[in-house]
């Protein structure tokens, strides 16, 4: 896949989110919302918006609300612009990014907002569980019963009969994601926790408790893109943060009809296009955020991203190599297990985490140091992938 | 909304098994598709999945959607039945704690689920254990 030589620079100039996620009860999707876009605009002290970008995965079934481009433009008081809603499954917020983001280097927009919202807690368990459920295969796997922690224990199982990924390998990942979501206010569920009661708490699809799964949640995301050039004139009072590659890639939704039931193909080519857009190489990443859905999805994306060899996973993360002091530092927000996943949202969360890191204004949780980072958001149990890389100019 | 027709179309695939094999490369879809993602081959020829498989991989459901709610725990995996050629099923008649990776089974006939209380019923395949 060649890059056109011709696109401009971008570069991300304003970040905002609600001031926590979780059970928003007394906010509509619509306020939540606009709650993030204005805090975003804020960020940058811009008054306009030329068009925006919206992941959200399913209005519908979560709201009973489609049609929201238009409702949340109205809502934000910006007129008659372009706004698309965008949606690959929890990857639908990376992928509006990524819309946005083609949007200022095609030269079509100059101030454009890509955000992301998911209002999850106005239905019940039952329904939302269908409702994610709707990102698998419907007909040859969701109607047989399968959720999504059980297409994740599929995968943890093929893992661990594959490597000899062991339970407690698993646990590791949401003992860190929590203590590193105990440092974010943000965070729905910022309580560190231990292997012990990851392991023992109530299991929901073999081998994954519920401390493996990531919870559902009421949250929106925001963040504002503008050509480099611009950016330099006009937003030069912070740290600018320059977008140099992203990539996407698709792969079959029933997981199923992969060859090898460990390995995340468009987890793996969706890092290397944006690798090589940015012409950089793994090993020149300082600051990572992945979709950590479920706690074998963040060993099998860091295999797959090429962070670790095949099946070093789960020994890397055991080994605290992973962690904030560590030598690639993941999930440095609490990821999506401690943070909270409103699905629609978190890949723009992804790009606010990294963004932080880069500005140098990520307190406890800052990766000293920190130049070049990288966002990984998967939709379904891989069928899609979207990864950035952001360097601090 | 919808459930009956779109349980009815599938009843080839669901009822008999019916596959498609392109008649190029060999490659199996199930359910059929139109196009051969590896050889780009637009001509297929329908073929009978056969009725034994072993287990890749599998879960225990301990937390439901609505449908299944009343039947936890169930176990669902992952069944090889051709080389190369996999899909998923419930697992059934077998304590889930007994069920491993490359476990024989069997396909049977079976109730899936139905649309609500008084709503069709749809049938399918589930995967029995091959009694040695």
């Amino acid at each position: 896949m060649e890059e056109t030589k011709s696109m401009r620079d971008v570069a991300i100039i304003g970040i905002g989110m609600n001031e926590k996620w979780g059970e928003l009860w007394d906010k509509s999707i619509r306020t939540i919302f606009t709650e993030a876009a204005l805090n975003a605009m804020d960020d940058c002290n811009v008054d306009h918006i030329d068009s925006m970008y919206i992941g959200c995965m399913s209005g519908g079934l979560f709201v009973g609300q489609e049609h929201l481009g238009s409702m949340l433009a109205d809502n934000l008081g910006a007129d008659f612009i372009p706004a698309t809603r965008v949606e690959s499954a929890c990857a639908s917020g990376g992928l509006a990014f990524r819309q946005a983001f083609m949007d200022v280097a095609s030269g079509m927009s100059e101030i454009v907002l890509a955000g992301g919202v998911e209002k999850m807690l106005d239905v019940d368990g039952g329904a939302a569980t269908y409702a994610l459920s709707t990102a698998a295969d419907q007909e040859y796997e969701c109607f047989h019963g399968v959720t999504f922690p059980g297409l994740y224990a599929m995968i943890a199982n093929a893992h661990m009969a594959k490597y000899g990924t062991t339970r407690k390998q698993l646990a590791h990942v949401s003992v860190k994601n929590h203590m590193n979501g105990s440092k974010n206010h943000r965070a729905q569920f910022p309580f560190k926790t231990t292997l012990e009661e990851v392991v023992n708490s109530v299991m929901v699809a073999d081998p994954l408790t519920i401390m493996d799964c990531s919870p559902v949640t009421d949250g929106a995301a925001a963040v504002i893109l503008c050509p480099l050039d611009l950016a330099k004139k006009k937003f030069a009072n912070k740290p600018i943060i320059k977008v140099i590659g992203s990539g996407h890639a698709t792969d079959s939704i029933a997981l199923h009809d992969r060859k090898d039931l460990t390995w995340l193909s468009a987890v793996e080519l969706s890092g290397k296009r944006a690798l090589k857009m940015a012409g950089k190489k793994i090993a020149d990443i300082n600051v990572c955020e992945v979709h950590d859905c479920f706690t074998i999805a963040e060993i099998c994306v860091t295999e797959a991203l090429g962070i670790f060899e095949p099946g070093m996973g789960g020994p890397s993360v055991e080994s605290g190599i992973t962690n904030i002091g560590g030598k690639i530092p993941v999930n440095t927000s609490g990821g999506l297990k401690s943070k909270g996943h409103p699905v629609g949202a978190t890949g723009i969360a992804q790009i606010i985490e990294i963004t932080e890191q880069l500005r140098g204004i990520s307190g406890d949780r800052q990766v000293n140091g920190a130049k070049v980072g990288m966002t990984q958001n998967m939709g379904g149990s891989g069928g899609s992938s979207v990864c950035h890389i952001l360097e601090v100019n | 909304m919808g459930i009956t027709a779109r349980n009815w179309r599938e009843y080839p695939q669901r009822y008999r098994l019916e596959a498609a094999k392109c008649s190029q490369c060999g490659k199996v879809f199930f359910p059929p598709r139109l196009i051969c993602n590896q050889c780009k081959s637009r001509k297929f020829e329908t073929i009978k999945l056969p009725g034994e498989g072993t287990v890749k991989t599998f879960t225990v459901i301990r937390v439901a959607p609505t449908n299944f709610i009343d039947e936890v725990p169930y176990a669902i995996g992952i069944i090889e039945l051709l080389e190369g050629f996999s899909t998923m099923m419930q697992i059934a008649d077998c304590d889930p704690e007994k069920i491993s990776i490359g476990m024989k089974v069997k396909l049977e006939f079976r109730k899936i689920q139905s649309d609500g209380e008084a709503g069709v019923i749809m049938y399918g395949y589930k995967a029995v254990p091959v009694s040695e």
